[in-house]
């Protein structure tokens, strides 16, 4: 319900009346991705959450060549150097764990960027799948209608109606720990979202005249739903896609704390959190403070480029 | 809408349906709830014994057909670990969670409408860009993150507030409240922020974009023309404008407090349903999870329900066979 | 608790103007509340160290775990199959009735009629072919065949009142529930009155609101030493954090458990931390049942864990000293035996020592030079920083090539995983609640089989036919020299072929505010009725 409620408020809560001023001083001439490229970047902090977004992305990719330390190569790790503040030497390389080590010797800021990794592509892998089955299932309800729009969005309607920390929580308890489970789960609780905003897109196009005219001509159904119909749904995905990814980091950290979410041998940026949250009250605060921090800032900067192209990409702007 | 209603609720029974065979066969799968509850030292006839006298030897279809014959009738079985009904377990820890689910609604309304208001009429001073930079800030901090910060500051640090439990509960009307105790309250405040904070950003988020809308609309310009005191615009037209819609959207949003609470309720060990979800789902007992779900479903179908109606009733524009669209 | 202000403001004006002196209340927070009021419901550590305030045995055990003398004064054993208890003299139940035979042969005739037991109690009374009464207070009990254990068992089996559950004038004993005389036996869930609830303890329940608190209340007819609190609130705190935020904050007097990086702060913030070794040992157990080993890569499908060489290279690899040290905070003891030593029937061997080269050497000669990959299966929630223990065990056997998984999950899925075989290796935890030797023997180690009822927890399948009959022949031994004899025999032969491999014996820790004192238990108990105050 929160997430739906949170992807409400590019439909619901954000007024449309105050955009058309914004909208008409832009030169006939640019092109949409440039109108929108420019007044992305008159919102300085959606700038700086771009940024941030961008050297966190990168810090994931990179990990492999840029941590000093495979956290998850248990060979590298050193038990002799576990618990050690932040700053410390090794006592087994010589070299300085700038973040401090959590009770195995594993090093946080390598720990944090593996981590990193792990939720990015968590909420990446299955981003991607939700978007695809959603827009299948949106554009499929739209364009057929009748019963198998009720259907479909009877479906959705019923799904969007739980919490969708419930119902991961329960898959999760039900399949046992891993990635690829949380991907799936994380998959399950997400397509709703998509299929029921690209239904709303897809039914205000079917309406228009060139669809008519498109099913006149006889085009094949498939060209008409990919040529057509789906380009028009683009900027409201967008919009709901960097809202949704955020929540499924967060919601994938959330599963991980509670103990139903990745391995602990190959832990993402939540159970880093969950793991260090047995040393807070003990003053090793580097153990789940810093992961915590890296967590909240991905979040954040994704919610601030989010936040802003809801308003360069209103979708009720592009019809 | 007697039509409406009908299929509405005959939708819930299959998600409910869908629901407890999902679970029922899925727990089944996970493991042997007797593996973990009886003493170890015990033999393998013994075990075998206490299956059979939990009915858990039984295969899966068998199990399931009692368990549906015994719903059908009401009874939605007894616990493995505890050994009395599901239901009166979870029943026992509803108000706990109800309690913390009201409080941090009430919390979230009544710190975001002003704030949302605030920002909305002054979007650009910057009181509203740092109410509105304090809200994406308060989405996004993960739940269970911003109840550690809470505990390690105030519990910790300061030391002001308990860092976890329930505290002193008073019986109203045969219901344990902690809010009507100093002690009670204590113990409240930290779990309730922690569940609010969430909503709370949520509710400043709608309150502003109303806001904004209503300012706009003829009869507030009207009423600014008029030489009307700011003070009575906000209090009479604006607020009032935007209650509907922000108390509709929190209406539907405390079946999602009754679901968040699990987290909140493991990280401040407050005694709820959630918590009790928790430790039914690491002791595999089936009956509890199941009678958990049911009834968290039906809460949520009971609410979306009656917002629904009350706003059909309190907006005519609105027809209940297209809510859904 | 039910507060009503003004009977509370009568009772504290009262208090004061009678007693001058402060109300002596203790309030502990426990990891976990029990799952029943009743005593013969839940076969379990959680319900046993709570009811224990209420409830007591013909036998009990102190803090080592040695017999002492409970509602029984004495006992001996006619024969070999003849157990005589007398009966302590001028016990009273908290309801005023006297203790006789009768109340302890309902007492064992309410065993089997205890219905949805997830753990049942049968494990004590299945061996028993009948109880009778001589006069008031002699109990004769008789068994199928010699057990040795029997006293042993009285003490973990309260005795409940007989006229309090409505039992008839005369109870007579037949096996499996057949008892005549039990009249309408009242369930679990009527336990929660303390009508029902009736022990010979020291403490009376008093109220339980599940998840919140448990009160109980002194009880001044109690036969032994005067309690020392007038009321005991029990609170379950499960996660760690708050339990301990919750002694430093005063909100309680005393925690089990204190998570062990925590302890400094406590001990800074002016608190007393009471520690001992615990009878429970962590052990790693080795898949030794055929060649079909789980989870093993590298080996062209063969089972290098049944390779005694491979088995002492995996003992040796593992630096226990560091582990102790570094993840238990020096709140473990490097084990060498399944029993802390001097308890019953131990050998006095040292730990392993950490030799990771003669380990590596040891893997060559088994043909393994380049090692082999496998999975390590360990709950994440049931014992001391256990995932964390295996995590630190699968650096050390990698180390030597043992290329090492760690499969953590939580402990339900755990127990049924391993129980269906699924792990190649495991960590796991045996606490002897007997207290002695052939209780981590009979179950760990020696041959599984289902006739029998040897090897339960035997996940490992290790098996040792000379050894099982060593054993066997000790359970049935009612003299304690020999049988002690017989069972250092036995568990040396199963460690000298590390059968299994012990890794750390765990420690207790309870924190308490200065004026407390408490004898610190083997068993892991928390007994509210033996914390004191401090005598300074």
């Amino acid at each position: 319900m929160s997430d739906e409620a949170a992807m409400g408020l590019s439909e619901k809560a954000e007024p449309p009346v105050k955009q058309p001023a914004e909208a008409k001083r832009a030169p006939a001439l640019e092109s949409p991705a440039m109108r929108i490229a420019r007044e992305f970047c008159e919102d300085r902090l959606a700038v700086l959450g771009l940024v941030l977004f961008l050297a966190i992305a990168a810090i994931a990719i990179l990990a492999p060549w840029i941590t000093p330390q495979n956290p998850y190569d248990l060979a590298q790790l050193d038990i002799m150097d576990g618990g050690l503040p932040p700053g410390s030497e090794s006592f087994a390389t010589g070299g300085t764990y700038w973040l401090g080590t959590d009770e195995q010797g594993r090093d946080m800021l390598s720990a944090i960027a593996y981590g990193l990794r792990i939720s990015l592509l968590v909420a990446t892998v299955s981003l991607a799948f939700a978007i695809a089955i959603g827009v299948a299932a949106g554009t499929t309800a739209a364009y057929l209608g009748g019963k198998v729009d009720t259907l479909i969005m009877r479906v959705v309607d019923l799904q969007l109606s739980f919490p969708s920390i419930l119902i991961a929580l329960i898959l999760l308890a039900l399949f046992g720990r891993g990635i690829d489970k949380v991907i799936i789960a994380l998959i399950i609780v997400q397509w709703a979202y998509y299929a029921r905003t690209v239904r709303s897109s897809a039914i205000v196009e079917t309406r228009k005249d060139y669809i008519d005219a498109a099913r006149c001509l006889a085009l094949s159904h498939r060209r008409i739903m990919f040529r057509h119909l789906l380009p028009n749904c683009v900027p409201p995905l967008i919009v709901v896609g960097t809202v949704q990814i955020a929540q499924a980091i967060a919601l994938e950290a959330t599963l991980s704390f509670l103990g139903v979410g990745v391995p602990i041998t190959e832990p993402s940026l939540g159970l880093l959190i969950a793991n260090g949250y047995d040393y807070l009250l003990s003053g090793r605060y580097w153990v789940s403070i810093f992961p915590g921090i890296a967590l909240v800032a991905t979040i954040i900067a994704i919610n601030l480029v989010g936040d802003r192209l809801r308003d360069v990409l209103n979708p009720r702007l592009q019809t | 809408m007697i039509v409406y209603l009908v299929r509405r609720l005959g939708q819930s029974l299959v998600a409910i349906a869908a629901m407890a065979v999902l679970v029922f066969v899925g727990v089944y799968a996970i493991g042997n709830p007797v593996d973990i509850l009886i003493n170890p030292e015990s033999t393998q006839a013994q075990i075998a014994a206490t299956m059979q006298r939990l009915g858990l030897d039984r295969p899966l279809w068998e199990q399931f057909g009692i368990f549906v014959w015994n719903a059908l009738h009401g009874d939605l079985g007894i616990s493995f670990v505890y050994g009395r009904p599901a239901m009166q377990i979870i029943l026992e820890r509803l108000p706990a969670t109800m309690e913390l689910a009201l409080v941090a609604l009430v919390l979230s309304v009544s710190i975001g409408i002003p704030l949302g208001v605030l920002a909305g009429l002054k979007p650009n001073s910057i009181g509203g860009r740092s109410i509105m930079a304090g809200s994406i800030l308060g989405f996004s901090l993960p739940n269970f993150w911003q109840g550690m910060l809470l505990i390690l500051i105030f519990a910790v640090l300061l030391g002001w507030l308990p860092a976890g439990g329930r505290g002193e509960t008073v019986e109203v009307l045969g219901i344990r409240v902690s809010f009507l105790t100093l002690d009670g309250l204590k113990h409240l405040i930290l779990p309730a922020m922690n569940l609010a904070l969430f909503k709370m950003s949520l509710v400043i988020r709608l309150a502003r974009a109303n806001t904004r809308e209503v300012c706009l609309q003829d009869y507030v310009k009207y009423a600014r023309a008029k030489g009307l005191s700011s003070r009575r615009i906000v209090l009479v037209h604006i607020l009032k404008n935007i209650l509907i819609p922000v108390v509709t959207i929190i209406g539907l949003e405390l079946g999602s407090m009754v679901a968040f609470a699990i987290v909140t309720e493991t990280v401040f060990a407050w005694p709820g349903m959630g918590k009790l979800l928790i430790d039914s789902i690491n002791l595999l007992d089936r009956p509890v999870i199941v009678a958990y779900l049911m009834l968290t479903v039906l809460i949520i179908v009971t609410i979306n329900l009656v917002v629904d109606v009350i706003y059909s009733l309190l907006d005519p524009r609105v027809r209940l066979s297209e809510v859904d669209a | 608790m039910n507060v009503r202000p003004a009977l509370l403001i009568a009772s504290l004006v009262a208090a004061t103007s009678l007693t001058p002196a402060m109300a002596a209340d203790l309030s502990i927070g426990l990891k976990s509340e029990p799952t029943s009021m009743d005593p013969q419901f839940h076969n379990l550590a959680t319900n046993a160290q709570v009811l224990e305030n209420i409830f007591e045995g013909l036998t009990k055990q102190d803090a080592v775990q040695r017999l002492q003398p409970g509602l029984a004064s004495k006992w001996e054993a006619s024969d070999d199959t003849t157990w005589r208890f007398t009966l302590r003299d001028g016990v009273k139940f908290q309801n005023g009735s006297p203790l006789t035979a009768r109340d302890v042969i309902y007492t064992l005739c309410r065993v089997p009629l205890v219905q949805n037991s997830p753990s049942p109690f049968t494990i004590y009374t299945g061996a028993i072919s009948d109880v009778t009464a001589e006069g008031d207070d002699v109990v004769v009990v008789k068994t199928a065949s010699a057990n040795p254990l029997l006293p042993t068992d009285m003490a973990s089996l309260p005795i409940v009142s007989a006229d309090a559950l409505g039992a008839e004038k005369t109870v007579t004993y037949k096996p499996d529930g057949k008892c005549k005389g039990m009249g309408d036996v009242p369930q679990s869930p009527a336990f929660n009155s303390p009508d029902i609830a009736v022990g010979t303890g020291p403490y009376k329940l008093d109220s339980f609101v599940r998840g919140s608190k448990l009160v109980l209340t002194k009880f001044d007819g109690y036969w032994g030493e005067a309690p020392a609190w007038d009321t005991v609130t029990m609170r379950p705190i499960s996660s760690a954090g708050p339990r301990v935020a919750a002694l430093l904050s005063g909100d309680v007097d005393m925690i089990e458990s204190p998570p062990i990086q925590d302890i400094p702060r406590i001990e800074g913030a002016g608190f007393k931390i009471i520690d001992a070794l615990s009878n429970r040992i962590i052990y790693l157990h080795l898949y030794q049942q055929d060649e079909k080993a789980p989870s093993i890569t590298g080996t062209n499908g063969k089972n290098p864990l049944l390779d005694k060489r491979v088995r002492e290279a995996i003992s040796l690899s593992i630096n226990r000293k560091a582990i102790v040290d570094r993840i238990m905070g020096g709140y473990a003891k490097a084990a060498g035996e399944l029993l802390p030593p001097p308890m019953f029937g131990t050998n006095g061997r040292e730990p392993d020592g950490y030799d990771p080269e003669k380990a590596k050497q040891l893997l060559a000669e088994a043909g393994y030079p380049d090692g082999f990959g496998i999975t390590l299966g360990t709950p994440n929630d049931r014992y001391i920083n256990d995932e964390k223990v295996a995590q630190a065990i699968a650096q050390m056997l990698t180390r030597i090539g043992i290329k090492t998984k760690v499969d953590a999950v939580t402990a339900s899925q755990f127990f049924s995983r391993r129980n269906k075989l699924e792990f190649p290796i495991y960590l796991a935890g045996w606490g002897a609640s007997t207290g002695e030797m052939s209780s981590p023997l009979k179950s760990l180690v020696a041959t599984y089989d289902k006739e029998t009822g040897m090897g339960p927890t035997n996940a490992g399948r290790y098996s040792n036919p000379a050894m099982d009959k060593i054993l066997t022949e000790a359970m049935s031994t009612i003299d304690d020299t020999k049988r002690e004899d017989l069972l250092k025999k036995a568990e040396q032969m199963v460690l000298d072929d590390y059968g299994i491999i012990p890794l750390h014996y765990e420690q207790t820790v309870w924190a308490m505010k200065k004026g407390l004192s408490y004898e610190p238990r083997v068993d892991q108990y928390t007994i509210a009725a033996e914390v004191k105050p401090a005598s300074e």
